[in-house]
């Protein structure tokens, strides 16, 4: 096993140089990148000189070499100097966002928490609101309740989480004044109204998110337990006269939780992909808000950290998603 | 007197036989229906509901409405009415999820048959479809969209420009799922006697591949493309609603959905339409591609 996590680790590595050279190509490379936009007014010794400050009149490998640098070594030597009080770091130079002039993972570090508290509880409900559905729709199969489950779940396929977050805005907040359109993400929570008002505020875009999600799970969850329902040792364990609660709940949902788990770690970093649509909709100040900001701002620094960031979050958790299944299931031997 | 004979039944075509089985999918016959009514709203729609050309002065007393007889889903901000632009965005819509459908098949097809068929590329190109799989898709889009889209849009002009530039990359990025499912499809069918029995009369490996492969993978290409329109369509919405895909004048449901997001709480059907337009195409798209996934399979189909 051990041996397995770190030939996958190795292999991740290249995945990711090549990843990370795709979104620094892409975005160096690209027409619209604002070297070309240096206003004409500006004296050729100054442009030359603005180019050669920000590094762009060296050769494109050497900036990538750079970049990884900084990437690689730098950030992760300022959070360290950051937490001990060291000076692993140095006065290198950090990766600068062009429209704050702060450091890009400083920006990030604010994002990240708005970004978890949201989605992490979006998913986490999603979990707790598929796992039953699915349980018992696959325990029922082809009952009334499966069969509304399957409708649901299409539905919850099909309707992209920008028009039920629209929904949901026009019905909750419009019609019936419950929620606030807007998250508000200067509210701190000190004491029980605040509280309230914060959990108010996440109802809508937990809820949007929470459905989308539930809606893929629950289908794998019934189809892994309708895969597991059949098998012969359940037959047994109805033959040696155990009751069905044990049979179904200790049974056949440990052995079915298998595939689903991994499917759950895979699922993590899309979420984050569609979180991009939700804070954007409700106005959650997270890391997906930040890229459309950067994006629409052209601040390319924070544009190709961020992208890789997810990129490195979807590594992850496949890497994460292989290893779990080889530990949960013992059939499974990576040799 | 009455004579016992069984009759041999008369031989179905292949076609016949996949029609009856998707027949008995519900979900299915209840997504061709709508897909069929929204694409007949949108192709044939604006022959027998033509654009009215306004004056300025006649369209800024008609802006805002609500839905009457005149303008049966109100018109907009600018008073244009919402019925023609809806027509219009829905063909810009749907041909975007084909043309992106029709190039992610193209490209995926392609890799999995080489991949799966040819034993010394399996490796390299599978190794690239895991590296496609592990890009972090829609910021990679926004990405493009936003470097790329002014330069395109000045050489071919803002709306084949952007339509292009969208198609291709939704298409180059959503290839990998059918590349993987030819890929297991050819590995299965390579073994087989009568490919095996064409090889060993000398047949080459491009005439194999188009007469013996090729016709035997085209059901599981046939869904995953279905598939591929509904996520194409998706994807596409998604970067206009983020406002990085159609230009205002030339619009999708997507661009439609987030042009009335800032009139959301006076006129909520503004968004309501589009993004039920969008919904209920994905859903019959995705009925349909399910009803197929039954109906190609032969396993199933005898029952």
């Amino acid at each position: 096993m051990l041996t397995f996590t770190l030939r996958r680790l190795l292999l991740a590595l290249p995945t990711l140089l090549f990843i990370s050279l795709i979104i620094f190509l892409l975005v160096d490379l690209a027409p619209g990148s604002p070297m070309s936009e240096i206003p004409l007014t500006v004296p050729p010794e100054v442009r030359k000189k603005m180019i050669e400050a920000l590094g762009a009149d060296q050769p494109v490998f050497v900036r990538y070499i750079l970049w990884l640098r900084q990437f690689f070594w730098v950030e992760p030597a300022n959070l360290i100097d950051g937490w001990f009080g060291l000076n692993l770091a140095g006065d290198e130079q950090r990766i600068l966002s062009w429209q704050s002039r702060s450091p890009v993972f400083t920006v990030i570090g604010q994002r990240i928490p708005q970004t978890l508290t949201v989605i992490g509880t979006a998913y986490l409900l999603g979990i707790a609101i598929a796992m039953p559905i699915g349980i018992y729709s696959a325990y029922r199969q082809y009952s009334v309740f499966d069969q509304l489950g399957t409708l649901v779940a299409m539905i919850g396929f099909s309707v992209p989480t920008f028009f039920s977050g629209t929904l949901f805005i026009i019905v909750f907040a419009v019609w019936l004044h419950w929620f606030p359109t807007k998250y508000d993400t200067t509210l701190m929570v000190t004491d029980w109204p605040s509280f309230v008002l914060q959990i108010k505020q996440m109802a809508m875009p937990v809820m949007v998110l929470a459905l989308a999600n539930a809606a893929a799970i629950s289908r794998y969850m019934r189809s892994s337990m309708l895969e597991n329902m059949g098998q012969d040792y359940v037959r047994t364990a109805r033959a040696k006269g155990m009751t069905e609660r044990v049979v179904v709940l200790k049974h056949v949902l440990r052995n079915s939780l298998i595939p689903v788990v991994t499917v759950i770690a895979l699922g993590i970093p899309s979420i984050f992909g569609g979180a991009i649509i939700t804070e954007n909709l409700f106005g959650v100040n997270g890391i997906g808000a930040a890229l459309i900001g950067a994006i629409h701002a052209n601040d390319l620094p924070m544009v190709q950290t961020l992208a890789f960031i997810f990129a490195v979050l979807i590594v992850v958790f496949n890497l994460i998603a292989d290893v779990l299944y080889g530990l949960l299931d013992p059939r499974i031997r990576y040799e | 007197m009455s004579e016992q004979f069984t009759a041999i039944p008369k031989a179905q075509s292949q076609f016949g036989a996949v029609w009856r089985q998707f027949r008995v999918h519900r979900g299915a016959v209840f997504g061709l229906i709508v897909l069929g009514l929204l694409a007949g709203f949108v192709i044939f729609g604006p022959l027998f509901w033509p654009e009215v050309k306004l004056k300025v002065v006649e369209a800024l007393k008609v802006k805002n409405q609500g839905p009457s007889l005149r303008f049966p889903f109100g018109t907009d901000q600018l008073g244009r009415d919402m019925m023609v632009r809806m027509m219009a965005a829905g063909k810009v819509s749907l041909a975007v999820g084909f043309v992106a459908m029709i190039i992610a098949i193209f490209v995926g097809t392609g890799i999995g048959i080489l991949a799966g068929y040819f034993k010394r590329l399996d490796g390299p190109l599978m190794r690239l479809t895991d590296l496609f799989l592990s890009l972090p898709l829609i910021p990679l889009l926004l990405v493009m969209v936003m470097l790329f889209r002014d330069k395109i849009a000045s050489i071919l002009g803002p709306e084949l420009g952007a339509f292009l530039l969208i198609v291709y990359a939704i298409g180059i990025t959503s290839w990998m799922q059918a590349a993987r499912i030819v890929r297991g499809e050819v590995l299965a069918l390579k073994e087989r006697e009568y490919v095996l029995a064409a090889k060993s009369i000398g047949v080459p490996a491009r005439r194999v591949i188009l007469r013996h492969i090729l016709p035997n993978i085209i059901s599981a290409v046939m869904v995953a493309a279905t598939l591929g329109v509904a996520e194409a369509i998706i994807t596409e919405s998604v970067l206009s609603f983020l406002g990085l895909g159609f230009p205002p004048d030339f619009p999708t449901w997507g661009r439609l959905l987030f042009d009335g997001l800032q009139y959301i709480q006076l006129y909520p059907e503004r968004v309501i339409w589009p993004g039920l337009a969008i919904s209920l195409t994905v859903l019959s798209v995705n009925y349909i591609g399910d009803g197929l996934r039954d109906a190609l399979d032969p396993r199933i189909r005898g029952r």
